[in-house]
């Protein structure tokens, strides 16, 4: 199944592996049920949590997805390392690896720098968000979440709606729905769209009334408040009105459409709050299922011979 | 590659009624008793020895499945990567006498494992193991409670268990290299 030490972006993985990760974290979503939500399966193996950028909720899910394998988990972050001292990136990951780490989950404000680090470094790397370039272990949940909703991918109306231009998570579920099967539909401002969208495989819409009729699935995807005042659109206020997910524009999809965000949640920017709580929404769900995805990536990618 | 069938339906049939007799007497009955069989051999034969075991004794047997892939120690050695199926045990293990149910008992790996992942289920009372065949070359200090059939084997032979309940005729095929 898989060939490479690591996961990189879900862009060099074929449907059957994608699948292949999918159903090992249904096993691991039973362990999680369970009283006794450990299995030993990467005793003595340890993983390194580089992050560059601020994160709760992926660190978090990394580091209980590591110990509930039974590894040793270091939590690395930027503010307190010797990269404040002036050590290059290089630098940094040998002497982790030196450590004896199996695993880097790293995170980065730059495109790219865990396919550097993947050169670099022995150790299976583990991109958890480079840039706006990919974050493959949420697309993973998400597809996971879809699919324990859904049944299946293939075929279903999958709407994601927000800043796609600066959304790595945005990015890692368009290339994955698409090699699943799903019918891929991107709303946003003209400004938010990226100019290398391939327009033959996704269908983009400037209104969100006529992009989410028939959805199967509604993603939301979170606005940077750092945009604001940069061009991109006038204000959140604004933003809100024309794209916000509401629950007049969320009856236009199907009836039994689930809701997804990939927190953390603005509530009354990207989604109101209404909907964020309301029947519809797996919000919470995804974020269990994101422990469940993580556990099968690490433990998948232990496995590999190279 | 040509194989020597060592047990046919018949004699499978025999052993699994001999084994569940056996398991009632050694027990006193089915009180605090369950089955539990591994991925994906040992389902099969769990379900039929409860079956069995029902209809001589009356009295339902709770039956549970065992997937033992996260307990594995072969994680690093085996060429393919795992694929990881249902465990699924729908009753509380503590204070019961569970039988392991497998199909073939070799290394003795897979019951170590087993054995780790039913311990965190819960505390049985006692643990007893059961198999269809014993083939012997054992790597750890463990051996079956029950036994349909001993056959000598070579390291490298391979025994391969085939059963209706996969759309095969029910036969054990021992399997030799030249």
């Amino acid at each position: 199944m898989f060939k490479t030490k690591d996961l990189l972006g879900i862009k060099d993985l074929t449907a059957d592996e994608i699948n292949h990760i999918l159903d090992t974290a249904s096993g691991f979503k039973d362990v999680l049920a369970r009283d006794i939500k450990k299995v030993p399966a990467l005793r003595g193996k340890t993983v390194v949590n580089l992050f560059f950028e601020p994160s709760t909720r992926t660190r978090t899910s990394f580091e209980l997805a590591a110990k509930r394998l039974s590894t040793d988990v270091v939590n690395f972050s930027v503010t307190t390392s010797s990269i404040t001292k002036g050590e290059t990136l290089r630098d940094t990951a040998l002497s982790i690896q030196a450590l004896g780490a199996d695993f880097v989950v790293v995170r980065h404000g730059t495109a790219g720098v865990p396919h550097f680090l993947s050169g670099v470094l022995k150790a299976s790397v583990i991109n958890a968000g480079d840039g706006t370039n990919e974050h493959p272990t949420q697309a993973l949940l998400d597809f996971f979440t879809i699919r324990s909703h859904k049944g299946k991918i293939e075929g279903l109306n999958v709407v994601i709606v927000g800043d796609i231009a600066h959304s790595r998570v945005a990015k890692s579920n368009i290339y994955g729905l698409i090699k699943l099967g799903a019918n891929v539909r991107l709303i946003c401002p003209p400004t938010l769209m990226p100019a290398e969208i391939n327009k033959r495989n996704v269908e983009v819409f400037n209104s969100i009334e006529q992009g989410i009729k028939d959805a199967d699935v509604v993603m939301a995807l979170r606005i940077q408040m750092e945009r604001q005042g940069k061009g991109f659109f006038p204000s959140l206020e604004e933003y809100f009105d024309l794209y916000g997910l509401t629950g007049e524009r969320l009856r236009l999809a199907k009836d039994d459409a689930i809701v997804m965000h990939p927190g953390p949640i603005n509530r009354g920017v990207e989604i109101a709050s209404d909907v964020a709580d309301g029947r519809q929404s797996v919000v919470l769900e995804q974020v269990t299922n994101g422990l469940a995805v993580r556990m099968a990536v690490l433990y998948l990618l232990s496995g590999v011979k190279e | 590659m040509p194989g020597k069938e060592i047990l046919n339906s018949k004699e499978i049939e025999r052993a699994l009624t001999r084994i569940a007799h056996e398991i009632i007497e050694r027990n006193k009955g089915t009180e605090t008793l369950c089955l539990i069989g591994i991925q994906r051999g040992g389902v099969y034969l769990a379900g039929r020895l409860a079956s069995c075991i029902q209809s001589i004794e009356g009295a339902h047997i709770d039956t549970g499945i065992l997937d033992i892939t996260f307990y594995r120690d072969d994680l690093y050695s085996k060429k393919d990567q795992p694929v990881v199926r249902t465990t699924d045990i729908p009753f509380s293990v503590t204070g019961k006498t569970v039988v392991i149910v497998d199909d073939v008992l070799f290394t003795g790996r897979s019951i170590r494992a087993a054995m780790d992942a039913l311990i965190d289920f819960g505390r049985p009372a006692a643990i007893q193991l059961a198999v269809l065949i014993d083939r012997g070359h054992r790597e750890l200090p463990i051996r079956a409670d029950y036994v349909g059939k001993n056959i000598p084997t070579h390291f490298s032979d391979m025994v391969e268990v085939f059963l209706k309940e996969e759309g095969k005729e029910d036969k054990v095929v021992l399997i030799s290299e030249q």
